[in-house]
C-alpha cells in the first residue's frame, strides 16, 4: 500500500499474514481458523499499542497523510444547503481558502476553511493549501457578512502556512493576516476554530482567533514547521523528528499547555480511515460549542475572546530568578 | 626565545567580541555596512546614526530610539522587570536569554512606557533587534498588550516602533498567540477611538509584520528598512529565482500601497509630533 506510514509497518505485515492464511484456507481446504483468530487478536492489540501511543513525529505524518480529509470533506458531511462563495471583491478568488454559508443542524452558519488538494493536480490549483492575501481577504469578507446576519462562523484550519511568494508580498500578505487577527478579535458573532490537519504559523492563525479552538487528535499547530525549526536549531532539517517533540506542536501537547480548548478524538489510525465517523466526532464538538456560545451577546463574546487571548503567555520577573537582597 | 620579545608579529589573532560583532563597536571608528565608508562614531551619533554618505539608517537600541523620539526627561518605563520564562523547556533558551540580557542590558526585546512628544503625552513601545533578533515571545506580547491597555486607560495615543525577526521559535505556539493577543488589544484601542501609529524599522518581518506592526491607523517606515512576511531565502527557494535588491524594502512597500509614508530618521520626531497634534487635543491649533 502506498499510503502506509513507516511506523505502521508491523501492522501491515501482520495484516498481510492474516490475508495469506485466509487464502490458504480457501485454496487448500485446510482449516486454520484457530491460527487466524489468534493473529487477529494480536493485530487488535498491536493496533492499540501503536496508534494509542503515537509520538509527535508519527502524528505529524498522519496530519500530512495524502488521504487526510480536507475542509470540503467535512463541509459535505456536517452542513446542509452549503453554498460556496467566491472572491475578495478586491483582486481575485483564492482557491486555497473555501467559504460560504450553509446550515448546521438546521441553523444558518458561515463556514470557512483552508483547502488543500489530495492529488497533485488539485494541489496545484489550491496552491497546496497556502493562501495568498486575497484568500484571507475573502475569509474576512465572509466573516463580516456573518456578523451582519448574526450567524456563527466555523473555521477549519489546515495549512502549512501562508503563501511565501513575490506576489503575496506585493499584495500585502502581512497586512492581510494582521487584519484578520484584529477583525476576528472584534467580530460580534461566535467563532469556532478547528485544526483538522496542519496549523502552520500565521497563515493558520489568520483563521484562528476564535472563542473555542479545537484540534483533531492527530493534527498539529506550530509557529514554524518541524523541518524549519530543525534547520534553524541544528542546521539540519533531517532532525525534524526531534524538533516535532521539542516544539510541542501536537493536539495533546497543546491541550496540556492550556493553549486549546479541546482535543477531538480521531478514528484509530487517523481521520482518513473513516471520514463519516470522523465528521460525526466533530459534529458533537460543534454542537456543544455552539450551544454554549449562543447564550452570549456580541459585546460579551468580544470581551471574553479578548480575555482568552490576553491570558496566553508565560513570563517571569527579574525578582523571581534573582533574589532581591 | 629572546627574539619573540622583539617580534612585532602578534602570536594570537584577535577575535572581535560578541558585542563588537552585533552592534556599532564602542571604539572610535566604524564602517558603514552599506557604503563601507569608515567614519567617526561620534559623528555618526550626532547624525542620529544615519550614514552621511549613503543615508543608511543604522540600528538603534530601544533607549537610543526613545531619546531621539521623546521630549528629554519625559520617559517613564512600564514593566521593566519582566523576563522570559521557558514554557516548552526548550534547550538552552533561558541561557540564551540571559546572555542577551547581559549583552544588551535589556530585560527583553521591547521597552514600553510613556512620555511626551512636543508636549503631547503618548504611550510608546520600542523593540530592540539585538535581543533574540527582536523576536516576540510571551514577554514582548504581554508588555505591548499592557502598554495598549495603559493607553486605553489614559485616553492616550499609542506609538510602536517595530524591529523584529518575527515570532520567537523557542516559545512555540505561545509566541504565535502573541500575534492574536496584541492584535486583540489593538481592537480594544480602536473601539475607544484612540490613535495608533506603527513605525516599521529595520527589520520588521514574520509574525510581527503580520500582526500589530501592520495595524496602525498610520503606518510609517524608515528608509531602507526590510519589511515583509516571508524570509527572502524562503521565497527564493520557493520560486527558484533571485529576488530584486529592493524587494521587501520600505520603498518597495510604499510603491505597493502598504505604507502611508517613508520618513527619514531626521524628520521622524517632527512627523510624529505633527500627527499627534492633528489628533490631540481634537486636532485644533
Amino acid at each position: 500500500m502506498v499510503d502506509q506510514l513507516p511506523f505502521e509497518k508491523p501492522i501491515i505485515e501482520l495484516k498481510n499474514k492474516i490475508a495469506e492464511l485466509k487464502t490458504f484456507t480457501t485454496e487448500k481446504g485446510i482449516d486454520l481458523s484457530g491460527e487466524i483468530e489468534k493473529l487477529e487478536g494480536r493485530l487488535e492489540q498491536l493496533e492499540k499499542d501503536i496508534y494509542g501511543n503515537l509520538n509527535p513525529w508519527e502524528r505529524v505524518q498522519i496530519a500530512r497523510h495524502s488521504k487526510r480529509p480536507t475542509s470540503l470533506d467535512y463541509i459535505d458531511r456536517l452542513f446542509t444547503d452549503f453554498l460556496e462563495f467566491h472572491g475578495d471583491r478586491l483582486y481575485g478568488d483564492d482557491k486555497a481558502i473555501v467559504g460560504g454559508i450553509g446550515r448546521f443542524q438546521g441553523k444558518p452558519v458561515t463556514i470557512i476553511g483552508h483547502q488543500r488538494g489530495k492529488a497533485t493536480k488539485e494541489n496545484i490549483k489550491r496552491n497546496f493549501g497556502m493562501p495568498h492575501p486575497e484568500g484571507y481577504r475573502k475569509a474576512l469578507r465572509l466573516m463580516k457578512q456573518a456578523e451582519k446576519f448574526k450567524r456563527p462562523v466555523i473555521c477549519f484550519i489546515d495549512t502549512k502556512g501562508a503563501d511565501p511568494g513575490i506576489e503575496s508580498e506585493e499584495r500585502g500578505q502581512s497586512e492581510a493576516i494582521a487584519r484578520n487577527l484584529i477583525e476576528m478579535a472584534g467580530l460580534k458573532v461566535p467563532i469556532i476554530c478547528i485544526v483538522i490537519g496542519e496549523g502552520g504559523s500565521g497563515g493558520a492563525l489568520a483563521l484562528g482567533v476564535g472563542d473555542h479552538i479545537y484540534m483533531l487528535e492527530n493534527s498539529t499547530y506550530s509557529v514554524i514547521s518541524p523541518e524549519g525549526a530543525a534547520a534553524l536549531l541544528w542546521k539540519d532539517s533531517s532532525q525534524a523528528k526531534r524538533a516535532a517533540e521539542t516544539m510541542k506542536i501536537t493536539a495533546p501537547d497543546l491541550f496540556e499547555l492550556g493553549l486549546i480548548d479541546g482535543v477531538i478524538p480521531e478514528i484509530r489510525g487517523g481521520a482518513h480511515r473513516d471520514v463519516d465517523k470522523q465528521a460525526g466526532e466533530i459534529r458533537e464538538y460543534l454542537e456543544k460549542s455552539l450551544q454554549v456560545l449562543r447564550d452570549f451577546d456580541g459585546i460579551t463574546l468580544v470581551q471574553k475572546r479578548y480575555e482568552k487571548f490576553k491570558n496566553i503567555g508565560e513570563y517571569n520577573h527579574v525578582s523571581d530568578v534573582t533574589p532581591v537582597e | 626565545m629572546l627574539r619573540d620579545i622583539f617580534s612585532k608579529k602578534k602570536k594570537y589573532a584577535t577575535i572581535p567580541s560578541e558585542q563588537a560583532k552585533q552592534e556599532v563597536p564602542e571604539g572610535l571608528m566604524t564602517k558603514c555596512p552599506q557604503c563601507k565608508t569608515i567614519m567617526y562614531i561620534k559623528e555618526l551619533k550626532k547624525n542620529n546614526l544615519v550614514c552621511e554618505g549613503c543615508d543608511y539608517h543604522h540600528r538603534l537600541s530601544s533607549y537610543e530610539r526613545l531619546e531621539l523620539t521623546l521630549d528629554p526627561g519625559s520617559f517613564q518605563e512600564f514593566d521593566a522587570d519582566m523576563i522570559a520564562k521557558d514554557p516548552l523547556e526548550f534547550p538552552s533558551y533561558l541561557e540564551k536569554s540571559a546572555q542577551d540580557r547581559e549583552k544588551t542590558k535589556l530585560n527583553e526585546a521591547v521597552v514600553t512606557g510613556e512620555g511626551t512628544i512636543n508636549g503631547i503625552p503618548t504611550v510608546i513601545g520600542v523593540m530592540d533587534a539585538r535581543f533574540r533578533m527582536g523576536s516576540m515571545g510571551s514577554v514582548v506580547g504581554e508588555k505591548i498588550t499592557r502598554a495598549i491597555e495603559r493607553a486605553i486607560e489614559g485616553d492616550k495615543p499609542f506609538i510602536m516602533f517595530a524591529a523584529s525577526g518575527g515570532a520567537r521559535m523557542q516559545e512555540g505556539v505561545f509566541s504565535l498567540m502573541q500575534m492574536a493577543k496584541t492584535s486583540a488589544a489593538l481592537n480594544q484601542l480602536h473601539e475607544k477611538g484612540l490613535l495608533f501609529i506603527s513605525v516599521l524599522t529595520h527589520p520588521t518581518t514574520g509574525g510581527v509584520s503580520a500582526s500589530f506592526a501592520s495595524l496602525g491607523d498610520i503606518n510609517i517606515a524608515e528608509p531602507g528598512a526590510l519589511i515583509g512576511f516571508a524570509g527572502r531565502r524562503i521565497i527564493e527557494q520557493t520560486i527558484r529565482q533571485k529576488l530584486p535588491d529592493d524587494f521587501q524594502t520600505a520603498e518597495f512597500l510604499l510603491e505597493h500601497g502598504q505604507l502611508d509614508q517613508v520618513v527619514s530618521r531626521h524628520n521622524l520626531k517632527e512627523t510624529l509630533g505633527t500627527i499627534l497634534a492633528l489628533h490631540y487635543p481634537n486636532g485644533e491649533e
